[in-house]
């Protein structure tokens, strides 16, 4: 299996330029899985999936090119490496972004429109239960920071979770996005979807 | 989907505290234009503080500092996409219901303007927007996140660019915290004490080993190695006042800080990143500044 420890765990790498790095190892920790703090490109041989957490979207992206994240993530995406973003991260792997900053770097991985802050600023941030396919059972606790929604998906893109008739989740094969930020909810469901789908070969 | 009747419950804690742990490894950039704001934006900030007036001016200038013009706040709102803090004066709490009406996305209940409360800060529980707080040990980071402060800055001495305050506040909360975590149960209730700070929130310092939120630090941060200097010691992140735009090359210097402080531990790149930046802002030795004139000592 790809991106396996020798214990079988499958280790999953979170993108380390900057945001909500240590919640997301930590939520990774919490599904038996082994995390792995990415703050270079060879650091993403073997993996077996990777989170791009919440901060800043154009930090992230900036960062993320000056050290060659936005040509290396694709060539392990397309290699079998599953890859999840969220808030900033879904913006980052968005093919379209709107209220962006002209030339934002971005992975255009996902067939998605990203609408950047979306569903506000500050004082519209939230918390609400959410009904999110796949992940079974009772609602999950949805963080929304200044957060985006998805505008429109490809035909390839399955939506898993909606609020307010706005995509908050969204699927494309091994792709994952969440407009809010499971790794704040103290539930490790959609880490453990994720991790699901890391675990299967391509 | 059946979600779109589920109810959105706003100013949360974990929205507050959230949104500083979003700005973990980044760099907030004080800024009195739009101008200024889009450079601090260009150059990677994570956030921009709208003021007035920066620290060195403020200091300079002398008299009472008080909350910015709201139109300067607005106008930079409407300039930038990335989040904007402004500052209200310790106890002031109606500068921060109008810093709130305005849509800011954080308050800094700041030493930096003058205080209008010597006794007591705001209640910030009762607000939906979050705030930051400075504090110079545990016992005062304890007391803000008690009146819901979601998010600390450990002082340094603003508008000086001298670093020494900056190291020695963070160096005392960061001991404190190692202390604590090494205390037995039973000894909290008089360290809780002796700091002046809730059992409860102490005994989560010891549960998790550090502060409850997240910890910039701030306060005469004027070059790259400086940024490195205070992640290295325990920063989560670094507030930059006057040290960039009372610099000679302020976008350059803004573009350095920001990628010192994502390589703190990298002295290859910190070496790169500090060429050729130009004038540092010009420093003020501490014992220049009388002990009344010190803004660190503004808060209770």
């Amino acid at each position: 299996m790809a991106g396996s420890s020798n214990s079988g765990a499958p280790r999953i790498g979170v993108l380390a330029l900057q945001g909500a790095v240590s919640e997301h190892l930590d939520a990774v920790r919490a599904a038996r899985a082994v995390p792995v703090a990415v703050r270079r490109v060879d650091q993403l041989a073997g993996l077996a999936g990777l989170i791009i957490p919440g901060g800043e979207s154009t930090v992230i992206g900036r960062l993320a090119q000056e050290h060659g994240f936005v040509e290396a993530i694709p060539k392990e995406a397309a290699r079998g490496m599953a890859v999840w973003g969220t808030c900033a991260g879904l913006i980052f792997l968005a093919k379209d972004i709107k209220g962006g900053l002209p030339g934002q770097p971005r992975l255009g991985l996902m067939d998605i429109t990203a609408v950047r802050n979306g569903f506000g600023r500050q004082v519209d941030s939230f918390e609400a239960d959410l009904a999110v396919g796949g992940i079974g059972g009772r609602p999950f606790r949805g963080v929304f920071i200044r957060a985006p929604y998805i505008e429109q998906v490809g035909a390839g893109v399955e939506v898993l979770a909606e609020f307010d008739g706005k995509v908050v989740a969204a699927r494309q094969g091994r792709l994952l996005a969440t407009a809010f930020h499971p790794e704040l909810a103290g539930d490790a469901r959609v880490h453990r979807y994720f991790l699901g789908m890391a675990r299967k070969t391509p | 989907m059946a979600a779109r009747t589920a109810k959105a419950e706003k100013g949360t804690w974990r929205v507050k505290k959230g949104l500083a742990e979003m700005l973990k490894g980044g760099v907030i950039m004080d800024v009195t234009t739009p101008e200024q704001a889009k450079i601090a934006e260009d150059a990677g900030a994570v956030a921009v503080m709208a003021l007035e007036r920066v620290p060195a001016d403020i200091r300079a200038a002398g008299g009472v500092a008080r909350m910015a013009d709201p139109t300067i706040i607005i106008k930079i709102m409407e300039t930038v996409t990335i989040p904007v803090m402004a500052k209200a004066r310790i106890g002031h709490f109606v500068e921060a219901q109008i810093l709130e009406a305005l849509g800011v996305d954080y308050i800094d209940e700041s030493e930096v303007l003058t205080p209008a409360d010597e006794e007591h800060h705001i209640d910030k529980n009762r607000f939906r927007v979050p705030f930051v707080c400075g504090a110079r040990n545990l016992g005062e980071a304890l007391r803000r996140i008690a009146e819901g402060a979601a998010m600390v800055r450990t002082k340094g001495e603003p508008g000086t660019g001298n670093v020494v305050e900056a190291v020695r506040h963070m160096r005392a909360v960061m001991a404190e915290v190692r202390k604590v975590k090494g205390m037995a149960e039973e000894e909290l209730a008089t360290e809780a004490k002796l700091l002046g700070a809730p059992l409860g929130l102490l005994q989560e310092v010891k549960r998790l080993g550090g502060l409850p939120v997240v910890n910039f630090s701030a306060g005469g941060i004027a070059t790259p190695a400086d940024a490195a200097l205070m992640m290295q010691l325990g920063a989560d992140g670094i507030f930059v006042g006057s040290g960039i735009f009372k610099s000679g090359n302020p976008a350059a210097r803004a573009r350095a800080i920001v990628r010192a402080t994502t390589h703190f531990d990298d002295p290859g790149v910190l070496a790169e990143v500090s060429k050729d930046l130009g004038e540092a802002m010009p420093g003020l030795e501490m014992a220049s500044i009388k002990k009344e004139d010190r803004m660190q000592e503004r808060g209770w």
